[in-house]
């Protein structure tokens, strides 16, 4: 039996997404989250397209993808070291929030 | 949708939702659950998943260790798995205050059964071997202390809610609460009305305007707490570890990330959901003293939630004095999804069975008028 990759990441297959609609998954959010296409190492780069056109298809033409997963940095994964020179003036408030 | 409902629930988070599934276990469904987004939308969908009962008061750690005992069987109970794991908390201070604080609430604890421990910085070097401890004083610990995976708990809750009779609409936004005189008549959405006289608030950050809907005014205020995530790798890190001088938290999830944030007293009260450069470096420094193998790990995504926040950094639960039916579940500040269990069990004893908590008189509404605020001073992040 052929399997249909979505997430080279995250190892997620058209499989799951198909399982995942019908256990309740919807929306492309729910559907990232509940089967983790999306959240590896390219963060939806790759595999956001795909899982958006399997949505769109179960869906039907009328009800397509208008609100895709938000892009937050960093653009691609950076170590930390990368940015703890950043933005030095960050510590000058240091009491605790009330 | 239905059109009329014994209860209203505004808000599908981990709040609205743990009402909704004890109710639903208790006998009682004839109740509407009514979320704006997807749900984990809000900060249900967001947090850290962390879950402590090393708290400063007696109700907050009692609460608690009813908590923890709910989430050690809910995985179980709602046939998705929560990915709880008992690592443990360890909190770091630095300073006299905060080791004072420490000891304060390790004596209360201990006497309340939770077995947090006074250790020595060397003792957290061997709880976390890669922990840079130089500038700790003193530090507590408790065992029973964990992390969870957020979203099967709102699933799973959702889900058993649902199967007995609970009708949960996502995508539907409320736009009025119809009251006359002080009594509920009936809830508007986006998607058709819902007759009710009973309406619960577990909005979180949008409580005040689900309260201004009814003309109840909330001292709420949302803020934005960032948080991120790195890379998976081997497992090393057992406890949550937090630092008290800035209220850094980090702690390695099942997946082999790590994942966390800290405060941040400039962040003003918003409803601002972007990332910053600013969090982003200030955790990347804050985590590599604390870890300083860290540097070389990267950062795979960082996002953000809303604290919503009280006053005196309590929760609103029970009655308001204006409205008949309208209870406040919200105000959590960034505790609600550790809290969740116990105050929906709790919540629904109240609503079912009228067996009141103390809680409900102590942490309502009237008790900024009244002048009775009782401060929790062990808040993270």
């Amino acid at each position: 039996m052929p399997k249909t990759i979505v997430c080279r990441c995250e190892d997620v297959t058209e499989e799951d997404l198909k399982r995942a609609f019908e256990s309740g998954f919807r929306d492309l959010e729910s559907l990232r989250r509940f089967t983790g296409f999306g959240t590896g190492f390219c963060q939806g780069k790759s595999c956001l397209c795909h899982a958006a056109r399997f949505l769109a298809s179960v869906k039907g033409g009328d009800d397509m993808v208008s609100d895709p997963p938000r892009t937050r940095p960093p653009l691609r994964p950076t170590p930390f070291s990368a940015f703890a020179g950043a933005a030095p003036e960050a510590e000058s408030a240091r009491e605790e929030k009330p | 949708m239905r059109d009329r409902a014994d209860l209203v629930i505004v808000g599908g988070g981990v709040i609205g939702l743990s009402l909704a599934y004890h109710l639903a276990r208790m006998g009682f469904s004839d109740v509407v659950v009514l979320e704006q987004g997807y749900l984990c939308f809000g900060a249900s969908g967001r947090n850290g998943g962390g879950v402590r009962q090393q708290w400063s008061t007696e109700e907050n750690i009692l609460l608690m260790k009813d908590a923890v005992r709910r989430y050690r069987r809910l995985s179980q109970e709602c046939g998705y798995n929560i990915w709880f794991r008992q690592g443990g908390y360890l909190f770091l201070a630095r300073d006299d205050a905060s080791a004072a604080a420490l000891e304060q609430n390790t004596r209360l604890q201990n006497r309340l059964g939770v077995p947090t421990r006074l250790i020595s910085p060397a003792d957290a070097r061997r709880i976390v071997p890669a922990l840079n401890v130089e500038g700790v004083r003193v530090c507590a610990y408790n065992k029973s202390d964990g992390v969870l995976f957020p979203f099967p708990v709102v699933w799973g809750m959702a889900r058993i809610a649902s199967d007995l009779g609970v009708e949960i609409n996502t995508f539907t936004r409320v736009t009025a609460i119809d009251v006359r005189g002080r009594r509920i008549v009936k809830v508007v959405t986006d998607r058709g009305a819902i007759a009710t006289q009973r309406v619960v608030n577990a909005a979180g950050a949008w409580s005040p305007q689900v309260a201004r809907l009814a003309g109840v005014e909330l001292p709420n205020k949302p803020y934005r707490h960032e948080i991120l995530v790195s890379e998976p790798i081997k497992p090393f890190l057992d406890p949550l570890v937090s630092d008290l001088s800035n209220g850094t938290y980090f702690s390695q999830t099942m997946r082999g990330e790590i994942c966390g944030g800290l405060s941040d007293p400039a962040e003003p009260s918003s409803m601002e959901s972007g990332s910053s450069l600013r969090f982003l470096s200030r955790m990347s420094r804050s985590l590599m003293r604390l870890i300083p193998q860290a540097g070389a790990l990267k950062v795979l995504r960082q996002w953000a939630g809303y604290y919503d926040e009280t006053p005196d950094g309590q929760p609103i639960l029970g009655r308001v004095d204006a409205v008949d039916g309208f209870i406040q579940l919200n105000g959590f500040g960034g505790h609600g999804f550790m809290m969740a269990p116990a105050i929906g069990q709790l919540a629904a004893e109240w609503i079912l069975r009228k067996r009141e908590h103390p809680i409900f008189s102590t942490c309502d509404l009237g008790r900024f008028a009244r002048g009775e605020q009782r401060r929790e001073t062990f808040s993270i992040g």
